[in-house]
């Protein structure tokens, strides 16, 4: 696996001793919130409704069973004892003291992890398909080139001081796990003639004004990657909006100046850099695919998995839906879900993140992966292995056969933790994953996927979600809006808004005739529920949600930018 | 006619923990809502703020939210200051956990 080089840990530990001077000196009163809290931002330390939280950065979302150690050991004694996995792939501690994050920051660089660049208007931690290096319907490995992007981004001088944060995510596959579409800069691995490349999209991006990324090069040559990349930059820098923060990411440069406009100077700027990048960088790339090379793959018979997957029906229904097609023979691809029936999403005990590394040591080659959608995954497991693995994740409450299906919720933290929040979304998302738990229905409902974000900066992924729940402050009460036919994936699309939100008693049941609405109108159980929103459109659901149709008395409110 | 003023009370982040806490009376800034001083006038609201803001060591964030005059004392109008005054409501590991002022 890929690990830092020397230049990378004496940069780490000197902006950590930085940051530690900077720590004191706020603790004795030399410097102000005001001055602190850009430097505090810049090393993920923000302030939340309850405590501190860090946030580190995951490198996309690969980590090693030290790391996975070493995260547990941090929550321990630093932390309550558990860690967030958010959708940025990052992990979140909830509790910290101000005092105590240098130190946590050394323990984290002592296993080549940090919270550089996971805040403030810079290129942030960049992010990939969480089963890279091992999904069957794979190109390439979206790691090395994610990697040489974070060498390449990290510190670099002109973008520090962006106009807003900036983010980039790879897929190496044909099917888009890393959601794309809803980045700043999207990059799709792919191939033409025989020669690699990349398809080059721009502008999507969620918060307050979604918008689905735009190709803006359908095929860039695997060599003009960074080059290409700094054009995009340069050319934001010198358009983007600063003026208004709510205007100056990349995607409403793209809207405001069109896509044609915007690559015919990306294309300008382009010609004139690329003769600046002499090749040390591909050079730099073929290290870095070598660190990255697959582990070697062993033969064994596949006997206990098919034993087990013949007589143990809890096995069996676990296989059905967290492991995923491998592409070497008799392998598998684990999904953990974060996604007990009740729980918290995305939470994970200390000792549930020790079993986590203890497995991946054992079983896996040593290697974990963080999805965006808050799940833990193993990506190399021998399928010989799972009956014992799943046997382990059941006693650590890690066995929960739910991805992909109803309760397998992405949530922000909300109104729980979140400084910004207008409302609460951990909760609305442990009562749906209880109800329909209870209901023992979700099997049977299929391929689903709800989103929920406390605010409008969308950091659930609402707009994306198949159904997605918004809260909102209305009169200062809890209120949720539903969208709907959202899609996460190469065929992105934003959700469309179903009609008046719910209040916090109402929401439940309100996505319990959306769902049964929906088990009604599918032509047979293959058809998922998207298929049967493109099918239908919006009508047939938005009667399930609102049986008092004849003139309702209130009139819907307009979403406003400030709800609060 | 002007409306009537709204109850308010200084409340901040402390600097070491990020814990919520509450300015008092006599100037001690307390975890606990119940101990908080309940301002009913304007002015004297913002010379309480002031007095909050000057205090750079101690906190971080000082504002002024909005209570109503309970049976116990000062109870929060706004939902997020419910929660700010009792923890995360997914499950109990906040201020409530092991605390009386609740
Ligand atoms: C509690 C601290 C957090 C703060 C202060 C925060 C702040 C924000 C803000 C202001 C935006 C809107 C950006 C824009 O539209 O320009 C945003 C978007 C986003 N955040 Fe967060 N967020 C927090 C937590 C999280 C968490 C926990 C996650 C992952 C679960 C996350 C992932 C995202 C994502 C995916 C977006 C939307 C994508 C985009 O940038 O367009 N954030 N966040
Ligand atoms: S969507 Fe809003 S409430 Fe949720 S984490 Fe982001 S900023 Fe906080």
């Amino acid at each position: 696996m890929y690990k830092y080089n020397e230049f990378d840990t004496a940069f780490l530990n000197e902006r950590n001793a930085q940051f530690r001077a900077q720590v004191e000196r706020r603790i004795d009163g030399s410097l102000t919130e005001d001055e602190f809290k850009p430097l505090r931002l810049m090393n993920g330390l923000y302030l939340q409704l309850h405590a501190y939280m860090l946030r580190v950065a995951i490198p996309y979302g690969t980590l090693n069973s030290a790391q996975m150690r070493a995260l547990a050991e941090i929550s321990e004694k630093w932390d309550k004892g558990y860690g967030h996995f958010t959708t940025r792939q990052n992990i979140q501690y909830n509790w910290p003291k101000l005092r105590d994050v240098p130190d946590m920051l050394d323990a984290l660089a002592k296993v080549g992890l940090h919270a550089i660049q996971t805040s403030g208007n810079t290129i942030r931690n960049v992010t990939a398909d969480h089963f890279a290096g091992a999904a069957a319907d794979e190109i390439a490995d979206p790691r090395p080139v994610a990697e040489l992007v974070r060498q390449w981004s990290t510190d670099h001088p002109d973008f520090q001081f962006l106009g807003r944060k900036f983010k980039i995510a790879v897929t190496g596959s044909s099917s888009d796990r890393a959601v794309i579409k809803a980045h700043d800069i999207g990059l799709r691995i792919a191939e033409r003639d025989g020669k690699a490349g990349f398809e080059v999209i721009v502008g999507g991006g969620l918060g307050r004004t979604p918008m689905i990324g735009k190709t803006i090069r359908d095929f860039l040559p695997k060599p003009d990657l960074l080059p290409y990349l700094e054009a995009v930059l340069n050319v934001y820098n010198l358009l983007g909006r600063r003026d208004n923060k709510y205007k100056a990411r990349i995607k409403i440069t793209v809207h405001e100046n069109g896509i044609d406009k915007i690559r015919s100077l990306v294309e300008e700027q382009f010609l004139l850099i690329r003769p600046t990048f002499s090749g040390v960088d591909q050079d730099m790339l073929r290290d870095i695919e070598t660190a990255f090379a697959a582990p070697t793959w062993q033969q064994k018979p596949l006997t206990a998995y098919e034993d087990a997957y013949r007589v143990d029906p809890v096995f069996r229904s676990w296989a059905d839906t967290n492991l995923s097609a491998h592409n070497a023979d008799g392998y598998a691809i684990v999904t953990i879900s974060l996604k007990a029936h009740g729980a918290t999403p995305g939470d994970a005990t200390a000792d549930q993140m020790r079993l986590m590394a203890d497995l991946a040591e054992r079983y896996g080659h040593n290697e974990l992966r963080i999805s965006h959608e808050q799940n833990v995954i193993l990506p190399h497991v021998h399928k010989s292995d799972l009956p014992l693995i799943h046997a382990e994740l059941q006693r650590a409450d890690l066995g929960t056969a739910n991805i992909g299906l109803i309760s397998d919720i992405i949530a922000c933290p909300g109104m729980d933790y979140c400084a910004l929040a207008t409302a609460r979304s951990i909760p609305v998302a442990q009562e749906i994953a209880t109800r329909f738990d209870e209901l023992k229905l979700e099997h049977d409902i299929g391929a689903l996927k709800i989103k929920i974000s406390g605010c409008i900066n969308a950091c659930g992924h609402h707009h994306i979600a198949h159904i997605g729940i918004l809260g909102l402050d209305r009169a200062g009460v809890e209120n949720y809006q539903i969208t709907l036919g959202g899609d996460a994936t190469m065929t992105a699309a934003i959700g469309q808004r179903a009609g008046p939100g719910f209040s916090a008693d109402d929401i439940v049941p309100a996505i319990e005739r959306l769902v049964y609405a929906y088990l009604d109108l599918r032509t047979d159980p293959s058809e998922e529920f998207l298929q049967t929103y493109g099918r239908l459109g919006l009508a047939p659901f938005k009667s399930a949600l609102y049986p008092e149709v004849q003139a309702p008395k209130v009139r819907a409110p307009e979403v406003s930018a400030n709800a609060a | 006619m002007p409306s009537p003023f709204t109850p308010k009370i200084v409340t901040a982040s402390d600097l070491l923990d990020g814990d919520v806490i509450y300015q008092t009376e006599d100037d001690r800034w307390s975890r606990n809502l119940t101990d908080a001083e309940v301002i009913t006038d304007e002015a004297h609201s913002q010379i309480r703020l002031l007095d909050a803001e000057r205090q750079n060591i101690a906190l971080v964030g000082a504002y002024l939210a909005d209570v109503n005059i309970g049976a116990n004392g000062p109870e929060p109008v706004h939902f997020r200051e419910d929660f700010r005054r009792t923890g995360p409501s997914n499950y109990s590991h906040g201020k409530q956990e092991g605390a009386s002022n609740v």
